[in-house]
């Protein structure tokens, strides 16, 4: 149900239901206030028209708990009728204390953490937190070539899983239900292929400092190519539903403007920016984990509106599928290559293996432990208990993660655990665009301009 | 005995000696603060003698000219107003004095030879043992013109917690200023609304801050009872 509460004129009296123990009256000093949960309708709006300050500013507060704010955003519109004349965006609902308490457990046990920022692009967070402590332990060069296509491989299925909901519920948001329909319709396939490859659908903590955590399973390359044929038949659906759509044109074009030096002003990154038509992409200008390797476009649009950022997250999922066949071809030749850097003193000492009783430690590894070698079994309990150490510094690796920039600092005071890690994350940057997109239009634009800058509030709130 | 132990620290070589970074002279290697014991004991519990152990931590050492590549051109175009500079792993950090970051900002970003448009957000860091320096603002800027990437790092004691700040220069900063003062309570002079963002308003404290502690419950299990994470025996 949508809660709003306006307040008006400047008397402290109170109307509309005070039977929620969460919303009491007593919140606001100023002005009045009517909840609304649902009660009859009429009996608010004669309730405020017939106040004399009702030509007075209203404030309304759409949100945290709000089905068009994508998740726990708090946005604080003043009001002319239908005109917003200021939007605010209240956040921090989501703050889970995850940089904080990354402070408190290893190197290794920080990707378990940072993976659940940004939900929708888990692989992202680890990717740029592992190319941070990489950097800082000096071993970027020695990662694996299957370890880097495989994460190459991931971002990019994330991408596209990231971009569909996006779109999904950007659509939904509007009232085009099929298009989120079909939308997580098509994300079910990827978190699949999730699951089949990390064994979870998110959360996966599957990059770590060295490489990932896991080869391949058999088959999985046949599932990733049957994926991509099938994403060649599916994606032109969007298109065909939205591109030309009269509807979904009025409803995006020229709505959550913004320009070139807004956006770096602002410090927007990632699809917004490239809908001015500005080619920046890390994947391209500041290469990592060996995209400089992959055959892609950066997509633009020259709209600076929502409707270019739709078209953009749209072509980026072929860019996606272009990469992703790339990389599984590569894959195919690299059977059998190791995924862990070859340094014995950082790889994590065992690999998974599926047994009888489900997922565990592999028995070969189980026996070399506790029947063959004492030394490998203080190795391994050395290396999953106290972990290893970084050398003192600091490191900034960002990477293009669907929404833009997405950095870890990492600070490291030569201990076990990382002495500081802070991510700029581009939901928390891009969400500042909020008021510039917003102010003098509709109220209904408000919720179009939101969903084109794609805020995931676990990524903002941290 | 722990005295003798720590006067030693200024031998400790610098950690990184690699060709792009000139090590500094002995003496001028960054210590900040030192490590004891291993496994987390101390008292009668430590057997092993472990606890005993103290390591000097080392900060990358200040580099000296010539910095190399384009680092040089960034270094002049700033001279006079840096602290110092420290290179490692290929990143180039400025450090420098708060009175002087609005003027570095507003250099960066405007002159042709830098064009810094793009703040990625500050950043705070809190070295409790970093002694008349502990709460560090940690700015990245990226320089889409020249494909570049600096760090500035303004050190200002917690007695004294006040950086000017960059809103003017980039606006982005913002909420990253905000953020900051919720986490590490730096005063940022000049924001406009300096207030909490992602901790609620009336929150006591400043949550990211190593003086303040993680906080949890034990957890009981069959008997036993395992503390919170920070209180939890671990290896430092």
């Amino acid at each position: 149900m949508v809660s709003t509460s306006s307040t008006t004129g400047s008397q402290g009296s109170t109307t509309g239901s005070n039977d929620d123990m969460y919303a009491g009256a007593s919140d606001t000093t100023e002005g009045r206030v009517f909840t609304v949960t649902g009660q009859d309708w009429d009996s608010l709006v004669e309730s405020i028209g017939g106040d004399a300050g009702a030509d007075e500013r209203i404030v309304v507060n759409m949100g945290p708990q709000h089905p068009s704010t994508h998740g726990v955003l708090r946005l604080i519109l003043e009001l002319e009728g239908e005109t917003v004349t200021e939007a605010r965006c209240g956040i921090g609902y989501l703050h889970t204390g995850i940089e904080k308490n990354m402070e408190f457990r290893s190197w290794v046990q920080g990707v378990t953490f940072c993976t659940r920022m940004d939900y929708l692009a888990p692989f992202h967070n680890e990717l740029t937190y592992c190319l941070g402590v990489e950097r800082l332990l000096d071993i970027e060069d020695q990662i694996p070539e299957k370890a880097n296509v495989m994460r190459v491989l991931l971002s990019e299925l994330n991408r596209i899983s990231s971009h569909l909901v996006a779109i999904a519920t950007g659509g939904m948001e509007i009232g085009a239900l099929t298009v989120m329909t079909i939308g997580f319709r098509e994300r079910e396939l990827v978190l699949d292929l999730f699951e089949l490859i990390t064994g979870l659908r998110m959360n996966h903590a599957f990059f770590r400092p060295g490489g990932v955590a896991q080869d391949l399973p058999p088959g999985a390359l046949d599932e990733i190519r049957d994926f991509v044929a099938l994403m060649k038949k599916r994606l032109p659906e969007y298109a065909d539903l939205c591109n030309a759509n009269p509807i979904f044109k009025a409803r995006l074009e020229n709505v959550g403007h913004l320009d070139l030096a807004g956006c770096l002003a602002l410090g927007i990154t990632g699809p917004v920016l490239r809908s001015t038509g500005y080619a920046w992409d890390l994947r391209k200008t500041q290469p990592y984990s060996g995209y400089e390797d992959y055959d892609f476009d950066v997509q633009t649009w020259d709209t600076s509106d929502s409707y270019g950022r739709f078209r953009i997250r749209l072509n980026e999922m072929w860019e996606s599928l272009k990469i992703i066949e790339q990389a599984a071809d590569r894959l195919a030749g690299l059977e059998g290559a190791p995924v862990m850097i070859a340094d014995k003193k950082i790889a994590w000492p065992s690999q998974l293996a599926i047994g009888s009783d489900g997922m565990g430690n592999s028995l070969d590894h189980i026996r070399h432990i506790m029947g063959e070698s004492m030394e490998a079994l203080i190795h391994h309990f050395k290396l999953v208990t106290e972990g290893f150490r970084v050398p003192p510094g600091q490191a900034y690796v960002p990477v293009e993660s669907p929404r833009g920039e997405l950095g870890a600092h990492v600070v490291s005071d030569g201990g076990t655990k990382p002495f500081r890690a802070h991510f700029r994350d581009p939901s928390f940057t891009n969400l500042q665009a909020t008021s510039v997109m917003s102010e003098g239009g509709m109220v209904a634009d408000v919720i179009v301009a939101i969903a084109s800058i794609d805020p995931v509030m676990g990524g903002v709130d941290r | 005995m722990s005295d003798e132990k720590q006067d030693k620290q200024v031998e400790q070589p610098a950690v990184e000696q690699s060709p792009e970074n000139v090590p500094a002279p002995v003496g001028e290697v960054e210590t900040v603060g030192r490590r004891t014991g291993m496994f987390g004991v101390t008292g009668t519990g430590d057997t092993s003698g472990y606890g005993g152990l103290v390591a000097p931590i080392a900060y990358p050492p200040a580099a000296r000219r010539p910095f190399g590549g384009w680092f040089d051109t960034v270094a002049d175009g700033l001279d006079g107003l840096i602290e110092k500079v420290v290179i490692h792993r290929g990143e180039i950090t400025f450090h420098i004095h708060r009175d002087n970051l609005t003027v570095v900002a507003q250099k960066l970003r405007d002159d042709p030879t830098l064009r810094f448009e793009l703040c990625s957000g500050v950043s705070g860091v809190h070295y409790p043992d970093d002694h008349g320096r502990e709460l560090h603002a940690v700015y990245h800027l990226l320089s889409m013109t020249w494909n570049r990437r600096v760090r500035l790092e303004v050190s200002v004691p917690d007695a004294d917690p006040h950086i000017p700040s960059l809103i003017a220069t980039y606006p982005t900063a913002d909420w990253h200023e905000r953020e900051t003062w919720d986490f590490f309570g730096i005063i940022f002079d000049g924001h406009p609304a300096l207030t909490r963002i992602q901790m609620p308003d009336d929150w006591p404290g400043h949550p990211q801050r190593k003086d303040y502690p993680l906080g949890g419950i034990p957890v009981e299990y069959k008997g036993a009872t395992i503390p919170p994470p920070d209180q939890r025996r671990s290896y430092n």
